[in-house]
């Protein structure tokens, strides 16, 4: 795969070893984005003191909020942006990548933590975890499709989507290997954000009892 | 395709994922029954099926020669770092949520177990790739 270099300074292109192409100077990749990192700590400072105080209205916030963005970002990544990746160039791909990736380092987990951490309590409040309660089986069921998603997510997903950024950090990256990466990150993506439908249908199911 | 590009690396980042996926089902078993105390004979089976699992990948680990230990270690201490928030985050839930005795020391191992095989995957995942040599 060859990429059209003509309108590039030279000292700005790195060559990709292994397909022998070559991508714009890439920006300087942070794996994870520094400065956002203390918005992430006092979110998950404030729904720590959300659970503690049993505060109704925080917990549903960090419930709605985080469940809703995680599984439109989900959706978003695995059906939408997934297969336009998969269909742009190498160096296309990697300078987007290199872009998209570390916010994606600190936004998932911090959701995830919000969505989950908040539901659980929720659920424990609203008694739906009794066994006599009608959407106890519906929230065991939401329990599996996390349960499955979080084992793609940390198993492959997020090793992968760090994997991606060390090696796009190298002065000369394996565009073999970011390639190879990048399927898996768009293919995991593409699976769980088809579970976060299951998610939806169950979700609705439970408000609505 | 070169004769690097065959070489295969033990199946570390699948046994660290199984691992999990086992601590994963005991916790979802255990956290069915809350707020009643749940039977412990299925976690504790699957505690100790996971930590089995999960010595064996460290061991095929150190067995490795020709490995980017540095950037293994790089990665694996700050992925750890987070998942141990990330578990101490939950611990505190079930804490809260009164589970006490047998329950809360099985759910703390599991956590453990957890916090442990993410940034293992992860580490791995990234290092492996270091040298080049691994692509398969």
């Amino acid at each position: 795969m060859m990429t059209d270099t003509t309108h590039l300074d030279p000292s700005a292109v790195a060559p990709l070893d292994g397909v022998g192409s070559v991508v714009p100077s890439r920006p300087d990749i942070e794996i994870v984005p520094k400065r956002a990192l203390p918005i992430a700590v006092l979110v998950i400072l404030f729904l720590i003191v959300s659970i503690a105080g049993n505060w109704f209205w925080a917990l549903d916030f960090f419930h709605v909020v985080g469940g809703g963005l995680w599984t439109g970002i989900d959706l978003f990544v695995g059906l939408v942006i997934g297969p336009i990746l998969g269909r742009l160039s190498l160096s296309a791909r990697a300078e987007f990548s290199a872009r998209f990736m570390p916010k994606m380092v600190l936004i998932m987990p911090t959701l995830v933590m919000m969505t989950l951490a908040s539901g659980f309590q929720l659920a424990l409040k609203l008694g739906n975890l009794q066994p006599t309660n009608p959407n106890h089986g519906w929230l065991i069921a939401s329990f599996v499709v996390v349960g499955i998603m979080a084992t793609i997510a940390l198993g492959i997903l997020e090793p992968a989507n760090i994997a991606v950024l060390w090696e796009m950090k190298k002065p000369h990256p394996d565009g073999q290997v970011i390639g190879r990466l990048m399927k898996r990150f768009v293919y995991t993506a593409g699976v769980t954000g088809i579970m976060q439908i299951a998610t939806l249908v169950i979700m609705t199911r439970v408000t609505t009892q | 395709m070169t004769a690097v590009e065959h070489r295969r690396v033990p199946p570390i980042a699948e046994m660290a994922m199984a691992s999990m996926a086992l601590v994963i089902i005991g916790g979802i078993f255990m956290a069915s029954y809350i707020p009643r105390r749940p039977p412990l004979a299925l976690p504790t089976v699957l505690l100790v099926a996971s930590s089995a699992v999960m010595v064996s990948a460290l061991l095929m680990l150190r067995r490795l020669k020709d490995f980017a230990w540095s950037t293994f270690y790089r990665v694996a201490k700050w992925a750890l770092v987070a998942y141990l928030v990330s578990a101490g985050l939950i611990e505190f839930a079930f804490v809260k949520d009164q589970t006490r005795g047998g329950p809360l020391v099985v759910v703390t191992l599991m956590l453990l177990i957890f916090a442990v095989n993410v940034p293992l995957i992860i580490g791995f995942t990234t290092a492996r790739f270091e040298d080049r040599l691994h692509i398969g």
